[in-house]
């Protein structure tokens, strides 16, 4: 079954059998399983999604995102936006408007003050707070009166959605959290383990890495919401045994981030206790072509914009080589329901995506054997082609995981059979993504000639997203190869889209920027995409109400979710 | 030499300040070697926080994380925290004392819950004691018999099979042999639950029955790993004291079989088993890392793992750290009882 048609069965399964008492708490208990157990329920101070969301049944940002990436206005009272005059015209503010009459758990009032102290607390230089991209640029945050906030920017943002919206920055309460400023914050360990939150629960116990507990929010603002008077959260063990005790056993009625392999997936859903929900955010499986030359005989030179790649920059080889892969096979074997062939670097969300690339969706060995031919590379006494003196041999790195390393060995021979030569390398991901300056092995110096891993940008806006791969993004030593161009491509006419992307607000002409963008990445060769990849979760069959989003956190609409009879 | 005239027990008195003394500058060693291969083992703490959270938020979040600082001060700021705020913030709770400013005083720390580590292991230490320690206990109720049966009737069908189970016990892995009792008991029969719950408390006979239930997978994994071990021991002391003359000697005199071997021959066999049980002890605080996280039992070993994965640095200094002044203090502890149990040993 495909992705879309679970999808499309779950919704239907939750239209035809909606809840039969609308009365709170009726639903009883329900039992969640993480099998990254949560560490904190702070979300500023979190080191992963686990945190995030099991902190989201709690707190509650201004908007959240549906699964279509559109904005749903959560504690605020609409979404403002430039034809509403709630952005203002220059794009340097954005003002918003909070619901009336929302309460914080222990009854007290949610005001404009929460939200700015929020502001605040994650501005804190000394805080370490994890959201603070999601501030950039930020002047000031004020509370015009009790129920509206205006945030300047400093520059112009056409998406201004950055503070507030999605599970990555929810409004903390004011009163609680007032001691626990900068360098303060991680003392506050009751308040980091028990936030006041305004959302459907309030955390009755939590146990570090291990189990959080909740109770329903009896003030919350939802009338008759939610339909579960009780959550228990288990976190810890391995991904197959918690989708089992939702799948096999039944003892839990969710499991998040089922990344099992298909075949394990498909037979565990066979037996009718629950099913598996995908759902697709941005996130790209992909192979980075180097453009510059990694030769280690460079010395300091290696990886470098001074040094072209001998063969890689040649648009017939990177064509060809996408064109041999065969990414219906990839997915099989890798990703099952959580993947699907993809020909963008940007998919998602769907108005973004382009249509011009998908010549890559199907495998054509004979057209990539074709197109090296024309460009003259001819096969050596080995059988690997070669072109003045340069074979077609290249080192594909990665990190460390077993699907990684299948689709690895599945390309390798892919491209063995256009006559490419292909090492294959897997590093530590700890090492590989953790920028450590003493190790050759990380993905931004990418001593390699191909690597893949995979990316995606949070929330729905892609702008800093494709602005990674302008020139001034190049890794370097100068900037101690912290940048995000690992293709080291480099073109004005994108620099120029970079440059007027930022400055055009309308909706419409951003898409088609960003399309434009991404066909060009395509176009050149710099990025090989493979896969797009979706979020993969199981709940029980009795479950009722999941409205997954990649683009927020799981539990967004928890309050919804109700026992089926 | 020591008389039989001296006060018995004075030699052993100053047998144990001496390694007790000893244990110090071993433990700092320890520290400072632990310390030093996580400071140089290339991992980061913001490593799991999503790709999309730039370079310099993480750069912010390793200093807030004090990670800027260089590695002998926080090596140092470690020491203090851990050998002197520590132990006068336990003081504090426990007396209600007042110390100096305990406001101020910074305790260790993890980053990954921002909570005080001692904290943590406290909240841990009584699943992994119940869980993992009971399996121990569990282990060595059938290593013992099982390794005093083998080796009296050696060769005989029961001791075959005691190899068999031991064999069995040593070569499958908990991560097997847990994966098979929960597909079999779990998800075929239905009889326990698959994974442990810690919120669980007993009130009641039914919450003792539940309690029990979802023990009963965890813990015969682990006992029949450490049955396996235990009951190897057993028989092979068993069988070195079978063959003693002494043992002749009391058949010849006419004593019945059972004294022969329950009274004489297994106290005189139990001295090494001890000492190896003794020795033992420390992997029950340690925890049972596989089969905690497969039952999501959630003790030390899981608590230990975690902070790993999550390069959760001064929680794998403190955990492994503990673990290292358990394993000293136990090895002491099994000398002193090997001097206890066996009069012949003599601590000059």
């Amino acid at each position: 079954m495909t992705p879309q048609r679970i999808l499309v069965g779950a919704a239907l399964a939750a239209a035809l059998a909606a809840p039969a008492v609308a009365e709170r708490g009726a639903s009883g208990q329900l039992n969640i399983i993480y099998w990254q157990a949560p560490s904190i329920l702070n979300p500023y101070l979190s080191g992963g999604t686990k945190d995030i969301e099991s902190s989201s049944l709690v707190l509650e940002p201004l908007a959240n995102y549906n699964p279509a990436g559109e904005m749903i206005p959560t504690l605020a009272a609409g979404i403002p936006t430039l034809e509403n005059g709630g952005v203002s015209g220059d794009l340097k503010s954005i003002t918003w408007k909070l619901k009336p009459g929302v309460v914080w758990s222990d009854g007290t009032p949610f005001t404009a003050a929460d939200v700015v102290f929020t502001g605040e607390y994650c501005l804190h230089p000394e805080g370490g707070c994890n959201a603070a991209s999601n501030f950039n640029d930020v002047e000031t945050i004020e509370a015009l009166d009790d129920l509206t906030v205006k945030i300047t920017f400093s520059v112009a943002k056409p998406f201004p959605y950055g503070p507030f919206v999605g599970a990555t920055s929810p409004i903390v309460q004011k009163a609680q959290f007032a001691d626990c400023m900068g360098a303060r914050a991680p003392e506050c360990t009751e308040q980091n383990f028990g936030p006041i939150g305004t959302g459907p629960f309030k955390v009755t116990a939590f146990k570090a890495n291990d189990v959080s507990t909740y109770e329903m929010n009896e003030r919350y603002h939802q009338e008759g919401k939610p339909h579960f008077s009780s959550v228990l959260l288990k976190g810890g063990g391995d991904t197959a045994s918690a989708v089992r005790s939702v799948l096999e056993t039944g003892e839990f009625d969710y499991a998040w981030n089922a990344q099992v392999e298909p075949e394990i997936l498909r037979r565990m859903e066979a037996k009718g206790k629950g099913r598996v929900i995908a759902s697709f955010g941005s996130l790209v499986e992909r192979l980075m072509v180097n453009f510059t030359n990694p030769d280690p005989a460079l010395g300091d030179e290696r990886a470098t914009a001074k040094h072209p790649h001998p063969f890689l920059t040649d648009r017939a080889v990177t064509r060809a080589m996408s064109l041999a892969i065969d990414r219906g096979i990839l997915v099989d074997a890798g990703y099952g329901a959580a993947g699907e062939v993809t020909c963008n670097v940007l998919p998602a969300p769907a108005a973004y995506a382009s249509t011009n690339n998908d010549w890559c969706k199907t495998q054509d060995i004979v057209e990539a054997n074709r197109l090296l031919d024309e460009a003259g590379y001819a096969h050596g006494a080995d059988g690997v082609r070669e072109k003045d003196g340069v074979r077609l041999s290249v080192l594909y790195q990665t990190s460390t995981n077993s699907v990684r390393q299948g689709t690895q060995a599945f390309i390798k021979q892919m491209w063995e059979e256009i006559g490419i030569e292909t090492e294959l390398k897997n590093i530590d991901a700890s090492v590989f993504f953790g920028g450590d300056q003493s190790s050759p092995d990380t993905f931004q110096k990418f001593f390699a000639d191909i690597e893949m891993y995979a990316n995606n940008f949070d929330g729905t806006d892609p702008e800093a997203y494709m602005g990674n791969w302008a020139c001034d993004e190049i890794p370097s030593p100068a900037n101690q190869w912290v940048a995000n161009n690992m293709p080291r491509y480099c073109s004005e006419e994108y620099d120029a889209l970079v440059a007027e992307y930022g400055k055009t607000g309308e909706a419409a002409k951003r898409q088609r920027i960003a399309m434009r963008m991404n066909d060009m990445l395509m176009e050149a060769g710099a990025i090989i995409p493979l896969i797009h990849r979706g979020r993969v979760s199981v709940h029980s069959a009795t479950l009722g109400g999941v409205d997954m989003t990649a683009w927020d956190s799981e539990l967004h609409n928890a309050e919804d979710w109700y026992r089926l009879k | 030499m020591y008389g039989r005239s001296r006060r018995p027990g004075a030699g052993l008195f100053k047998y144990t300040i001496r390694r007790t003394l000893l244990a110090i500058p071993t433990l700092f060693f320890i520290s400072f070697v632990i310390f030093t291969i996580l400071d140089l083992a290339p991992n980061d703490p913001t490593g799991n926080l999503p790709l999309t959270i730039p370079a310099e938020v993480r750069e912010r979040i390793r200093q807030s994380l004090g990670l800027d600082a260089p590695f002998y001060i926080r090596y140092l700021l470690w020491c203090e925290q851990f050998f002197i705020n520590e132990p006068l913030n336990v003081l504090e709770e426990s007396f209600g004392w007042q110390i100096g400013d305990g406001e101020d005083r910074l305790r260790v720390t993890s980053w990954a819950t921002r909570s005080p580590i001692v904290d943590l292991i406290v909240e841990r230490t009584p699943q992994t004691l119940w869980v993992v320690g009971m399996s121990y206990v569990v282990g060595i109720l059938i290593a013992v018999p099982l390794g005093v049966v083998s080796a009296w009737r050696q060769y005989s069908w029961f001791d075959q099979f005691g190899t068999f189970f031991s064999m069995l016990g040593f070569s499958v892995p908990t991560f097997f042999t847990g994966l098979l009792f929960i597909i079999v008991f779990s998800v075929w029969l239905g009889w326990f639950p698959s994974i442990y719950d810690t919120t669980h408390t007993v009130r009641d006979w039914d919450g003792f029955v539940f309690q029990i239930k979802q023990t009963i997978m965890p813990v015969m994994v682990l006992a029949l790993f450490n049955a396996a071990q235990i009951s190897r021991f057993m028989r092979a002391s068993m069988l070195d004291n079978l063959n003693q003359d002494y043992v002749r000697t009391a058949r010849a005199k006419g004593m019945r079989e059972r004294v022969v071997v329950l009274i004489h021959v297994l106290r005189n066999s139990m001295i090494p088993v001890v000492t190896v049980i003794a020795l033992g002890v420390p992997q029950i605080f340690g925890g049972a890392i596989i089969t905690e996280q497969i039952f999501r039992v959630n003790g030390l070993g899981q608590l230990l793992i975690i902070g790993i994965q999550g390069a959760d640095i001064p929680l794998v200094q403190t955990l492994t750290f503990i673990f290292a002044v358990l394993i000293v203090f136990f090895n002491l502890l099994a000398d002193i009882l090997y001097g206890i149990l066996d009069p012949r040993i003599r601590y000059d």
